[in-house]
């Protein structure tokens, strides 16, 4: 198992965001998280990645407890995200945000740059190379130029992916890349999950479009309430009365 | 050459001030470029100033090490000051710095070895226009080649999203205060250069209007680019001789002019004065965006 989550609580204030979160994602594996708004997906996802401390619990990556690091360490243990809320850089450019994202794997010393050293020069069209790949990855190397904020709601969400993948992770967070998109930025982005995920990499992905995540992810792990409902492989999950209940209810006696 | 050296003798104080100026305006642009809003630059400078100064006067210290003594405490300060302020953001790290620059103050006037009120009278008058110019090639070429760098780049990360950026692998508390503790210390060497310069130095010359002039320098000029600052401060430095030239001579209105320029500027080149050179590229809006990058 690459990650581990084992019984993860958070509270805010008197509130049980998250009650004792378990699931386990395999090397390699897409595994998909959805529940009904409210479920302590996003809130997972911070804990994961860092940005808040679990109260309780305990996160493994590669069997090392990881919980008690602050986001950079996460980071720097190769755990990339993107964010609900789309988080780029908007003053920079598309190759910018990416090259931005290389900080984990490019040194970049100033020395060498201060006294323009010809080492500094080969490194930054290095970088700058990886970091074209990275947007001919999500299908924006020609818009490499183009100011982040030019950019499409869709073409954003790519670039969010570009950016993380610049860090080559080992695990990358995905919190509803297709939120809000027609069929086809949804097609787009679920080609580029299945093709990343065609070359190893693992993802843990957030999403409400069912058909999207059923359709990409191996084991699927359901948050009700901040708890585990259930974890199961799409077909599981799609029968069990449970999951059926909390996203639809079951009318007048579910209080 | 006579023509310059009249030119000198006339307007010699103005072309320090000036390289003064933009040394400050740089110092705190260090601070700006990570997205830390600061109103403590002048009072690094006070810092730096009387640290020089009281060096030189008191123990016979060398100029030189006067001046990197005068740095050196102020970015020491600045480590102290910086590690608990930066937790806050915005305005609320504005508040605090400015009141750390009124601190400052005060304690520069109730200490014996300042002078008090009075000043500090006598500092030798060390300072060339040279040394300042050659200090500002040299500074500002630095901070120039902080692009590209990974100190540049993760700068320019906690600026746009501070969050993001710590998501990506940046330690962004130690940006945030090697931002802080730069500044303090370019901040402190601008200020033993200037009380080199002027013989006297009082404590309100290190006062809350300095650190509100910083900023406006930093943002007429624009702080895009490192050129943005020293824009700045050379032109709203020299105005008053300008206007003097064009026959305004009364202070109110020189104060109402500098005000028009900031509102004229924050209304149609939110970016400052340098986005007129990156115009450019934008009137096409498919074009590059950002001209600077491509070419780094």
């Amino acid at each position: 198992m690459l990650l581990q989550v084992k019984n993860v609580t958070r509270t805010f204030g008197g509130v049980k965001a998250l009650d004792g979160v378990s699931l386990s994602v395999a090397e390699g594996e897409v595994h998909g998280l959805i529940g009904p708004n409210g479920a302590g997906k996003t809130t997972l996802l911070n804990v994961l990645s860092g940005i808040i401390a679990p109260s309780a619990g305990e996160v493994y990556l590669d069997a090392a407890p990881v919980h008690a690091l602050p986001v950079h360490k996460l980071a720097a243990k190769g755990i990339a995200r993107t964010f609900q809320n789309i988080r780029l850089f908007p003053a920079l450019s598309c190759l910018g945000n990416v090259m931005a994202g290389q900080h984990l794997v490019a040194p970049r010393p100033y020395l060498p740059r201060l006294f323009h050293l010809p080492s500094a020069r080969r490194q930054e069209r290095e970088h700058r190379l990886e970091a074209m790949a990275c947007l001919a990855r999500v299908g924006l190397e020609a818009k490499a130029h183009f100011s982040a904020k030019a950019l499409s709601y869709g073409e954003r969400r790519r670039l969010e992916i570009a950016r993380a993948l610049a860090s080559r992770p080992r695990l990358l967070l995905l919190d509803e890349p297709v939120a809000g998109m027609r069929k086809q930025g949804v097609d787009r982005i679920g080609r580029l999950i299945e093709s990343l995920a065609g070359e190893g990499m693992t993802i843990l992905l957030i999403e409400h479009n069912m058909s999207f995540v059923m359709g990409l992810s191996a084991n699927i792990t359901v948050l009700n309430f901040g708890r585990t409902l259930l974890t199961g492989t799409p077909d599981q999950v799609r029968r069990h009365p449970d999951v059926i209940e909390a996203y639809l209810g079951t009318g007048g006696h579910h209080a | 050459m006579d023509a310059l050296h009249q030119f000198f003798a006339i307007y010699g104080s103005l072309v320090n001030f000036i390289g003064i100026n933009s040394l400050l305006a740089l110092s705190l642009y260090l601070t700006l470029a990570a997205g830390q809003l600061s109103l403590g630059s002048a009072a690094f400078a006070g810092i730096g100033a009387y640290t020089a100064g009281i060096l030189t006067m008191q123990l016979g210290a060398p100029y030189l090490l006067s001046l990197a003594a005068g740095a050196l405490l102020a970015a020491l300060v600045g480590l102290v000051i910086g590690l608990p302020v930066l937790r806050l953001r915005g305005v609320f790290l504005a508040i605090a710095t400015l009141s750390f620059g009124e601190v400052v103050r005060i304690a520069v006037l109730n200490i014996n070895i300042t002078g008090g009120a009075e000043g500090l009278v006598g500092i030798p008058n060390v300072t060339t226009t040279w040394g300042i110019y050659l200090s500002l090639a040299v500074i500002g070429y630095s901070i120039a080649r902080l692009r590209g760098s990974r100190i540049g780049w993760c700068f320019e990360c906690i600026r746009e999203d501070e969050t993001a950026a710590a998501a990506m692998g940046i330690n962004t508390t130690y940006y945030k205060v090697l931002s802080f503790v730069l500044g303090a210390a370019v901040a402190g060497f601008a200020g033993g250069l200037y009380a080199h310069l002027t013989y006297i130095i009082t404590p309100g010359e290190f006062g809350f209007s300095i650190a509100v002039d910083l900023l406006i320098y930093n943002i007429v000029g624009g702080i895009r680019v490192w050129y943005g600052p020293v824009l700045g401060a050379v032109l709203l430095t020299s105005l008053p001789e300008i206007l003097r030239g064009i026959g305004v001579t009364a202070g109110p209105i020189r104060m109402a002019v500098n005000g028009l320029i900031l509102l004229l500027v924050i209304l149609f080149l939110p970016n400052g004065l340098v986005s007129i050179f990156e115009r450019r590229g934008r009137r096409n809006p498919k074009g590059p965006s950002d001209a600077a990058l491509e070419e780094a």
